[in-house]
């Protein structure tokens, strides 16, 4: 315990630093005394995991740029050089690897709790947006990081992806490109948006979406505004408790928990059965040698079996593109007249229940061999109820049963 | 809907534990290859076979085939000591901490097999032991192609059989459709002791292609007890402070 | 588990112990792998390992230059009558009995060379001033344009320092230490191991 002359001193320096920059009350504000929903349950431990894994992802990132070369040379050598020379080098590696799939784990989840809760509904379109717009350079980020081992998947599919903007606009793949083909400019490139543009861009969009949401209040499984009733003298949400100790402690939890499965993967299972390291991406990039089976890394293969589902191609892209900016719309096509999926009707619960069977299928379907039979109309079918859940959605949660939402917060 | 979350919850861990084995049945997922393969007998880590191993990738496949990511003193983790690494896995006069190159020229080496020899460090993260086992035994001869030699699991690939003298030559007989392998020229080794040879061979290449997997395990199960440990600290902490909630 | 206050100020005080106890073992178990990750890897231990020189053709009065992590080092077959002038150097130089430069301890002698091959001066020839490499004045007197009085030795172009045939520094001179001897060994059939020694092993 400090003594009283310690006290004054720590209270003296807090003084100093409050006089000239507003920690104690940015901590007051958003971490002492913000008041969040005392009802949060598993699927709010997500937003926090995803905090925790950036942190990774920056953390490994950095310290395996001390020895990754960006040059289509000595790439996929200093991944090897990484692997085998550098200390822990191989630790770092997987760790960044199995980071980049959890992160993908983690948003998702974070997305569907959105979804279920009604959280971009008002006042929370904002940060709604901002978590889309997160979303966006996560997948940026993710697609440019998977070209920098130059194996043979780095390679060829960068040069699929990319050859999709030909169909907006030809001079556009070769200014992404920087050459005729995904070549060493791509790279070079590609490493300079992945380590500095991208990360810069997803650290400021983390710190506005925080910001969006506690200027509103969070969410809950109930979708009900804990803000409508206060304390008259504390002017407390009555069902509201301190962001710090409560969540902090229970998100502390979650964290171990997460970093127990992190650990598992990292440890015993970094390849995910090929799912997280491919194993064509052991193989270096051979410009002159197409891989039979190419295929996006699993967090991409939703998207890309609606791409794939239509036959013309320049639809194909429409079609996936408006698969991920469609989430946008969310906000203002939903018109039902509770947030939370517990209050819902049947119409609404089977709407959701389609949609992420479908989502999940999509993400099978895109791992798949096109030329198998089932493979084609499985995508059609399940596209077509991915668009619908967006499209008839102003529709079917107006005309959806739902039961009255409680005043106050129930579990 | 306490009833709803507990249900998803299950589904949740079912799907989680489906996704885990998968990943820790540890089998490549390569293209989609309709090919029956051999289950490769290693026992990893296994240091008498990875040594033998070793002795057999330096005398047959060295020639052709480097392992430019791996250095000699490297194979000091399956009990070599350096004495041992230069006596019997060394020919030309390298240094310890040189990585395993090969002299032959990548234009000669077009000009004889159509393709230069892969390089062998990460082969076995490509192709699988199974795959590299049952592709070792399964070299038959084949007058068509230019080398006199096909193999059942890489189809006209242009290595010719290394290790025929080993093994001894296999036929591919039988009728269409139900064609299989007859040994009709024995080699050296005696067909348990090839199993046992190509098996070793198998093992190293498996240990090549990640030299730190058995120190990722043994840190692993550490790491492992450690958050267990955290998670009912942390939860004994978190429920400690919660029942001032309600 | 009981209810009152006392009880759970002492659990909740425990409790906070033991997570903060296992935060600060995780935070240093994440720590190491990262730290260590940044020393040298095998690729540099590897570039940096000791180097073998073949000194049995070495005759006397010659020098050999070689490369050992990075830098050149001299072997210098000293002769008799070189070894000889060395002792009459002492006052013209700052550091004869060699107490602050760099040697290994079984050649913190008058001829900085080991008891084995006392005449072969093995030294890394990078002047201890600014790291130019000095040049061969190894002949006695004026022949090398050093004056009457030069006992032979290097000089190093770039800021005038001199050194006699130990590589002693003089006195009057920019650089401060003799040059560095490093840690070498003589294996069979006249060979030189620079970089290890009996201390530490080959």
């Amino acid at each position: 315990m400090s003594t009283a002359s310690e006290n004054t001193k720590l209270a003296q320096v807090t003084q100093w630093i409050d006089a000239r920059f507003p920690m104690s009350s940015l901590w007051r504000d958003h971490i002492s005394e913000y008041y969040a929903p005392k009802n949060f349950n598993f699927w709010y431990y997500f937003g926090s995991l995803a905090m925790l894994v950036l942190v990774i992802q920056l953390v490994t990132g950095i310290f395996l740029t001390m020895n990754y070369k960006p040059d289509a040379r000595y790439a996929f050598a200093s991944v090897e050089y990484i692997m085998r020379d550098v200390n822990y080098g191989w630790l770092i590696r997987y760790m960044h690897s199995t980071g980049a799939s959890m992160f993908f784990v983690v948003v998702y989840l974070h997305m569907c709790r959105g979804l279920m809760y009604g959280s971009y509904r008002k006042p929370r379109e904002l940060v709604w947006i901002i978590g889309m717009a997160i979303y966006l350079c996560l997948m940026g980020e993710a697609f440019m990081g998977y070209l920098l081992p130059w194996g043979q998947m780095s390679y060829w599919g960068a040069q699929v992806i990319i050859s999709l903007f030909d169909a907006i606009s030809p001079p556009l793949a070769l200014w992404i490109r920087g050459d005729f083909v995904v070549s060493d400019a791509t790279l070079n490139r590609f490493f300079a948006f992945h380590v500095i543009a991208l990360p810069l861009v997803l650290v400021g969009l983390v710190l506005v979406h925080i910001i969006a949401l506690h200027e509103v209040g969070s969410n809950n499984p109930d979708g009900v505004e804990i803000k409508k009733h206060k304390d008259p003298v504390t002017h407390k949400p009555l069902d509201g408790i301190n962001f710090h100790p409560y969540y902090t402690l229970k998100d502390l939890v979650g964290v171990s928990v997460f970093l127990g499965i992190f650990s598992a993967v990292v440890f015993f299972a970094p390849e995910m059965g090929g799912y997280f390291l491919e194993a064509n991406n052991f193989i270096p990039a051979d410009p002159m040698k197409t891989p039979p089976h190419i295929a996006p890394v699993w967090y991409f293969t939703p998207f890309y079996a609606i791409l794939r589902a239509i036959p013309q191609k320049q639809l194909g892209v429409i079609a996936m593109g408006a698969a991920v900016m469609i989430f946008l719309a969310l906000p203002w096509l939903d018109r039902g007249l509770v947030k939370s999926i517990r209050y819902r009707g049947t119409l609404y619960k089977t709407a959701f229940g389609l949609f992420i069977t479908a989502f999940l299928i999509l993400g099978y379907m895109g791992t798949q061999d096109p030329n198998l039979w089932y493979v084609n109309p499985t995508s059609q079918i399940c596209t077509v109820i991915y668009f619908s859940f967006f499209l008839l959605m102003p529709i079917y949660t107006r005309m959806d049963k739902s039961r009255q939402a409680p005043d106050r917060v129930t579990s | 809907m306490k009833q709803h979350s507990r249900l998803m919850k299950l589904l949740f861990s079912l799907a989680a534990l489906t996704a885990l084995s998968a990943g820790l049945a540890g089998q490549p997922v390569l293209a989609h290859e309709e090919l029956t393969l051999e289950r490769a007998p290693i026992v990893e880590g296994d240091k008498a076979s990875l040594q033998r191993g070793a002795r057999a990738f330096a005398n047959y496949c060295q020639s052709c085939h480097s392992a430019q990511y791996l250095r000699y003193s490297r194979l000091t983790d399956i009990g070599l000591s350096e004495e041992e690494i230069k006596a019997n896995l060394m020919f030309a006069s390298e240094k310890i901490g040189d990585t395993m190159t090969v002299a032959m020229d990548k234009s000669d080496a077009k000009a004889w097999f159509g393709n230069p020899p892969p390089d062998l460090s990460v082969e076995a993260r490509v192709r699988g032991a199974d795959w590299l086992y049952s592709y070792l035994r399964g070299f038959y001869k084949d007058p068509s192609r230019p080398t006199g030699w096909n193999n059942t699991v890489y189809h006209n690939v242009g290595m010719p059989h290394v290790l025929y003298e080993l093994q001894g030559v296999q036929n591919m007989v039988g009728e269409e459709g139900a064609k299989s392998l007859k040994l009709v020229h024995p080699g050296k080794l005696s067909e348990a002791e090839y199993s046992q040879f190509t098996a070793d061979l198998v093992n190293y290449l498996v240990w090549m292609a990640e030299p730190a997997k058995s120190t990722r395990i043994q840190i692993g199960v550490l790491a492992i007890f450690f958050f267990v440990l955290a998670f009912f600290v942390t939860l004994a902490l978190k429920k400690e402070f919660w029942k001032d909630i309600h | 588990m009981s209810d009152s206050h006392s009880d759970n100020g002492g659990r909740r005080r425990f409790l906070i112990g033991a997570a903060g106890a296992l935060g600060a073992a995780g935070a240093a178990a994440v720590a190491t792998p990262f730290i260590m990750s940044m020393l040298p890897s095998a690729r540099a231990k590897a570039a940096g390992a000791p180097v073998e020189i073949d000194v049995s053709k070495l005759e006397a009065g010659m020098m050999m230059t070689s490369e050992w992590r990075g830098q050149p080092v001299w072997v210098v077959n000293r002769t008799p009558e070189t070894l000889a002038q060395l002792a009459k150097n002492a006052d013209r130089l700052r550091d004869p009995g060699s107490e602050n430069s760099e040697q290994p301890e079984y050649c913190k002698n008058p001829n900085r060379s080991s008891a084995e091959h006392p005449n072969l001066l093995v030294v890394v020839g990078i002047c201890t001033h600014l790291g130019c490499s000095p040049q061969d004045r190894m002949k006695a007197g004026n022949a090398a344009g050093m004056g009457e009085d030069w006992p032979g030795g290097f000089f190093c172009p770039c800021h005038g320092s001199k050194f006699d045939m130990a590589a002693r520094v003089f006195q009057n001179v920019p650089a401060p230490l003799n040059m560095r001897i490093p840690p070498h060994m003589y294996l069979a059939d006249g060979r030189l191991l620079v970089g290890a020694d009996k201390s530490k092993g080959a």
